[in-house]
């Protein structure tokens, strides 16, 4: 059997590196061999640095130039390919990062990529959800390469502090010249992000109007620190813009408490929330959906129920 | 400038699906199909590529059973002006659609592949980045505005927090994401319209790509349920419980 040495793409700033680097590396660990991490970057000492204290990892790989900067995804996976052959497997966070740059390594190599695992079963065996999550598939890869997306939700991460790896350097590739970074334009947030929060407060068409939406939900999400989220109902209605969408073809969430306002609890919109830890709706149709997978249901009118939750938690704040 | 629009025949997002009793595999007889959402909404790009006069024609290519070509003419009501199946009953993972793909635009070569970022039925999203490794493109994923202009696609997309803008050479690849646009619904005149466009079967050996499967799916389980929860009198038991019990406040 061939030696079993995982490399991990880190998802990184070039200064730090983020949150889901460490629960791609604990994915890792399941299959019990060295565990090695690539940054990618440009003037990403820093970022390796912090690459070499995680726990577990034996040795960070830096390719540095000003190319990988934007982390373009034609560079970034040239730059794997140099040293791809020398592992057994290949993992990336399922993050809007890992997403567009594995596929194409996979590709690269021609191997199959094993999407969003949420399970390691065997060195070849994983476990991913299909359906947006209704359905959990069990597969194997006969590849001699492993490809892997990580869903982070699923894999606790490894500590940030402890590990003493050493830095390895390598080349970047040259740029393909096919593809350029023009600007990044970050959503300004007062709130938590929709997918990494730790608390959401989702809408539905019971709010009635964008306004009522406004009204009743953003003054909890503000006692919670709760990112806001919507049903589809609630952005066809037009209430909010559909980046809002929590649900099969909107955002895939899983936080510690979900509160479902007014939402009545549609297929597709379970698919999306069903994984959050606490699940609250609450609603006035006792026969809604929602109550099904919800933890605490209250049954009642949300524009009475809503201010006063709102108003009970200024003494209990997260 | 032609474009080319890769669309998939899915469960609609409405159905529920189950696991048969052997676990063996998923229960789809009898079962609502639709076009994977996202890969409307590639459909759409395209077609307003075309009425806006930056593309000339929008082919639009499935793989899969040969129901797949009720997909296509839905494509084709939408305004696409002809249709590629690709035919076959095997079961197609994305590294196989990407090759068949690579070798239809070998054949067509057409500047812009639009595709769905990810079909709602493995949601594995992979074929647009696999394809534009294979054709050797440069690729803009999850896609929220795309502006062709001078051989050149300028594309914004959704990344984590916010939106990044890319400027690819084409030919590009591009998948699509949610706020990319909103399809336009099928009209009866463009049902009837889109009976008369053509549309070609080709098998996957017409283009000598091997599809095999890498992947072989062991188990498919239904993911333990939530365990029915309570109705709380009111709030203040509500918050109590958050408190005490969930202990998430």
């Amino acid at each position: 059997m061939t030696k079993l040495v995982s490399l991990v793409i880190a998802e990184h700033n070039n200064a730090s590196i983020k949150a889901a680097t460490l629960n791609t590396i604990a994915a890792a660990q399941a299959i019990r061999g060295e565990i090695h991490v690539l940054v990618a970057g440009h003037n990403a000492q820093d970022a390796a640095d912090a690459a070499a204290k995680i726990a577990g990892v034996s040795k960070v790989l830096l390719a540095d130039g000003l190319q990988l900067k934007a982390g373009l995804a034609e560079n970034v996976v040239a730059t794997i390919l140099q040293i791809a052959y020398d592992y057994s497997h290949i993992f990336s966070p399922a993050t809007a990062y890992g997403k567009n740059v594995t596929p194409r390594l996979a590709a690269m190599l021609d191997v199959a990529q094993i999407s969003e695992i949420t399970a390691v079963n065997d060195t070849d065996t994983f476990e991913r959800p299909i359906y947006a999550g209704n359905i959990i598939a069990t597969v194997q890869s006969d590849d001699a390469i492993k490809v892997i997306t990580v869903r982070t939700t699923a894999f606790d991460p490894v500590a940030a502090e402890g590990g003493g790896a050493p830095i390895e350097k390598i080349d970047a590739a040259a740029d393909s010249g096919t593809s350029k970074f023009v600007t990044r334009e970050v959503t300004k947030l007062d709130r938590p992000e929709l997918t990494s929060a730790k608390v959401i407060v989702s809408g539905g068409r019971g709010l009635g109007s964008g306004e009522n939406y406004k009204q009743m939900l953003e003054p909890l999400a503000d006692k919670l620190n709760a990112a806001l989220g919507a049903s589809r109902a609630a952005v066809d209605s037009g209430f909010v813009s559909n980046d809002y969408q929590v649900g099969q073809t909107g955002k895939i969430v899983a936080p510690q408490l979900y509160v479902a306002v007014g939402i009545s609890g549609a297929i597709q919109h379970l698919a999306g929330m069903k994984d959050s830890k606490i699940i609250v709706a609450i609603n006035q149709d006792p026969d809604a959906p929602i109550f099904s997978v919800a933890d605490f249901g209250l049954v009642g009118d949300l524009f009475n129920l809503v201010p006063e939750f709102t108003a009970q938690l200024s003494k209990h704040a997260v | 400038m032609k474009v080319l629009v890769a669309v998939k025949r899915v469960v609609d997002s409405n159905v529920s699906v189950r696991v048969r009793p052997d676990g063996k595999g998923i229960g789809l007889e009898n079962v609502k199909m639709a076009m994977n959402p996202f890969d409307e909404i590639a459909v759409e790009e395209a077609v307003r590529l075309r009425e806006a006069g930056v593309a000339t024609e929008v082919i639009v290519v499935s793989a899969g059973v040969a129901q797949s070509q009720e997909t296509l003419r839905t494509a084709l009501a939408m305004g696409a002006d002809r249709a590629i199946l690709i035919e076959t009953s095997e079961e197609l993972q994305p590294l196989a659609v990407a090759k068949l793909l690579r070798a239809l635009v070998d054949k067509e070569q057409p500047q812009l592949v639009i595709l769905g970022k990810q079909a709602i039925d493995d949601d594995s999203n992979q074929t647009g980045q696999m394809l534009a490794a294979l054709a050797g493109f440069p690729q803009a994923t999850f896609a929220s505005k795309v502006i062709v202009v001078d051989g050149k696609a300028t594309v914004s997309r959704e990344v984590d927090g916010g939106t990044e803008t890319l400027s690819l050479l084409l030919p590009a690849v591009v998948t699509t994401d949610l706020r990319l646009n909103e399809p336009r619904y099928v009209t009866l005149p463009n049902i009837m319209k889109a009976k008369k466009k053509p549309l070609d079967k080709i098998k996957p050996e017409d283009l000598g790509v091997d599809i095999r499967p890498r992947l072989k799916t062991l188990k498919f389980a239904e993911p333990i349920k939530r365990s029915g929860g309570v109705i709380v009198p009111d709030v203040k038991t509500l918050v109590e419980m958050l408190k005490t019990k969930a202990r998430v406040l």
